[in-house]
């Protein structure tokens, strides 16, 4: 019978199946952070219970860390005890741990690929919604809760049902100056944050194969924005060159047999998928977010759509909500919207190749006096190899601070957040109310789109720099 | 876990859609290593005001809501980050079922490790019970029968089986899980032997 990439990953994961069709699949790789993870450990010290494979299991502190100089430690006390927490529990359950001073240390998704620990027809989890992100490499990679990081510590497995299968076709060309973050913007907001639910979807099309690994991360990454778990794509030879080499790649022997088998790694022809979108590349624009739902993308060259002609009802509410908190009104031309902060980085888009396409647009130009900016690269690795190219130069050449790697902005665990009303324009992932700090006004955009803003100090098209 | 047992409630009621995991419960309360102690921030930025000042206005503030084990919500709740100190800061506060047209996934699957009991059920049944909200009168959860009662109706509703026995009878899944430790052990002896680059990089 035909099987769908998804199907084929799955079977190969089941290690029992109850009646009820409630699974029991096995956990090839999992990834630990400082948040989700500290109740976990201490479910397991009371219970003395162990880790059951420890050498599948990677951790990093992400979240809380600061991205200022390191080198004082981290001044707010519960951060501190969290990431404390982490070292403790890594050493007691013999983890290995990416501290905060390791040059490996970043955002656990990006250090993932970049260490070679995410492999093609995995199964990957972590206690973090955009673990999504590893779905690029043809891994079935999703965020689980703490009792289920406890449950994998434990068994290096997950109780489970299937999902379904949705196929996102993204046909053709993409247009100059529209990029992979547009790629995914636009399938969210096509489908809606929900119009994934229930579903593991696969990513294919000619616009998906001609993406970079990096851009095929940033598509996965925000699956979630749109309700599925996971999102995949099939692996291929610039999934296999990716991760030829890096540290934690099957080597040798090991390679060539990892490879042979990758290589079945794909969604037969004629298999049936439960639902399939199909989206043309030529119909992207750059695009940009104005409410405080991933859904709400309009093109730059677009206005502040008007809740007035919403004729559903729950719907016209949301969006009055949203534009009262986002401080916009109705048919006001997205470029005419004024910016305050910038920020690059989060594990949607702060791989080198992000740093890269923004320094490009940015070389030999200052950002706007009204604008502060900043570029927090995903990983020490990422980060050293900018610095390599020289892109902190330009960076900071422009007017932007370059900081350590974490989360930062993107969720503002640490002190690096919005302050009530400002104004950001954001390579990030999440727009909600709050996100970036309490009453702080998020605008999804692709590193280029910030770029843009940046010299602007309003939000400005890409194409035109 | 704790079993869940019939609910009978004034039912709490948020109209809005999309309901995220960021409005529930706040990045700032993640910080904490315990699970408990979060009912008091649960949706922090309704319930206080920039000063930390309670909104009196906000419905789980008021009289008699503080006080409701169910709550009836908008669509897609629970979307967005997959913290189960979500989950966590619900049941905290009392909220011991949730009842919306729809829900995010790694949410959905959060409530029944902790005790919670989402159900899913067709819009216009959310309204309807919306109505008791309103005027203050309870509704019924029996998860045996898996029914909603209120008034002198009784609605049906939908519920995973295997989920349902481990609320009813609180039970630990991962135990379930560790008494399947040998068929664990033959699975990862069929990786060791079919698929040896997982388990060794050299």
């Amino acid at each position: 019978m035909s099987k769908t990439l998804y199907d084929k990953i799955w079977e190969n994961h089941l290690v029992h199946k109850q009646d009820d069709g409630t699974c029991l699949i096995y956990v090839d790789r999992h990834l630990v952070h400082e948040v989700t993870s500290p109740q976990a450990f201490e479910g397991l010290r009371l219970q003395k219970r162990k880790v059951r494979r420890p050498e599948l299991t990677l951790a990093v502190p992400d979240h809380n860390v600061p991205t200022t100089d390191r080198s004082k430690g981290i001044d707010d006390e519960e951060s501190r005890i969290q990431v404390e927490t982490l070292r403790k529990n890594c050493k007691e359950f013999g983890v290995e741990l990416f501290d905060v001073n390791d040059k490996r240390q970043g955002i656990v998704h990006i250090i993932g690929p970049e260490q070679g620990f995410t492999q093609p027809g995995t199964v990957i989890v972590c206690g973090d919604s955009h673990t999504a992100t590893h779905g690029a490499f043809g891994s079935l990679a999703f965020g689980i809760g703490t009792s289920e990081v406890e449950h994998v510590l434990a068994t290096q497995t997950l109780i489970q049902k299937k999902s379904k299968n949705l196929r996102i076709n993204v046909n053709g060309e993409l247009p100059k100056g529209v990029t992979a973050k547009d790629v995914i913007l636009k399938i969210i907001g096509t489908i809606g944050t929900a119009g994934g639910t229930g579903y593991v979807v696969e990513f294919a099309g000619d616009v998906i194969t001609n993406l970079s690994m990096e851009e095929r991360m940033t598509v996965c990454n925000m699956t979630i924005e749109a309700g599925a778990r996971a999102g995949l794509i099939a692996p291929d030879e610039k999934t296999f060159k990716y991760l030829e080499g890096k540290t934690m790649s099957p080597k040798g022997e090991n390679w060539k047999k990892a490879l042979e088998f990758w290589k079945t790694l794909y969604s037969d022809k004629d298999c049936k998928f439960d639902k399939e979108v199909n989206i043309e590349g030529k119909d992207i624009e750059p695009l940009v977010t104005w409410g405080t739902s991933p859904q709400d993308v309009s093109p730059i060259t677009g206005v502040v759509p008007d809740p007035a002609n919403e004729k559903n009802e729950d719907r016209k509410m949301a969006m009055e909500r949203s534009l009262e908190y986002m401080g916009l009104k109705a048919n006001t031309k997205i470029s005419d919207i004024k910016i305050d902060k910038i920020f690059i980085g989060s594990c949607t888009n702060g791989r080198i190749e992000d740093l890269r396409l923004a320094a490009d647009l940015l070389k030999g130009k200052k950002i706007s006096s009204n604008v502060s900016a900043m570029v927090v690269p995903g990983s020490g690795l990422v980060k050293e190899q900018a610095e390599k190219e020289g892109l902190d130069k330009i960076f900071k050449d422009a007017g932007f601070e370059w900081r350590e790697p974490g989360c930062s902005m993107c969720l503002g665990m640490n002190p690096d957040q919005l302050k009530p009303k400002e104004r950001c324009a954001s390579t990030s992932n999440r727009n909600f109310e709050g996100r970036q700090g309490r009453g702080g006004r998020t605008h999804l955009v692709s590193p280029g789109m910030a770029i843009a803003a940046a010299i602007n100090g309003h939000l400005a098209d890409v194409r035109k720099i | 876990m704790e079993k869940f047992t019939n609910l009978k409630s004034i039912p709490s009621y948020l109209s809005l859609q999309n309901i995220d995991t960021d409005m529930i419960i706040p990045k700032q309360f993640l910080k904490t290593i315990k699970r408990t102690g979060l009912g008091k921030s649960l949706f922090y930025e309704m319930r206080y005001d920039e000063n930390g000042k309670v909104i009196e206005d906000f419905i789980l503030n008021k009289e008699p809501y503080n006080k409701s084990r169910i709550l009836l919500a908008g669509k897609n709740f629970g979307c967005g980050s997959s913290r189960e100190h979500a989950p966590w800061a619900l049941s905290d506060f009392g909220i011991k079922c949730v009842i919306s047209s729809s829900f995010a996934d790694i949410f959905y699957n959060n409530c029944f490790k902790n005790g919670i009991l989402p159900i899913k059920i067709e819009e216009q049944t959310v309204v309807e019970l919306s109505e008791y909200s309103k005027r203050k009168e309870e509704i019924e959860i029996d998860l045996e029968k898996q029914e909603i009662r209120y008034g002198n109706k009784v609605k049906k509703f939908e519920v995973d089986s295997f989920k349902k026995k481990c609320l009813i009878e609180g039970l630990d899944d991962i135990a379930l899980s560790l008494e399947k430790t040998s068929q664990i052990d033959n699975f990862e002896k069929n990786i060791k032997e079919n698929s040896p680059w997982l388990l060794n990089n050299d």
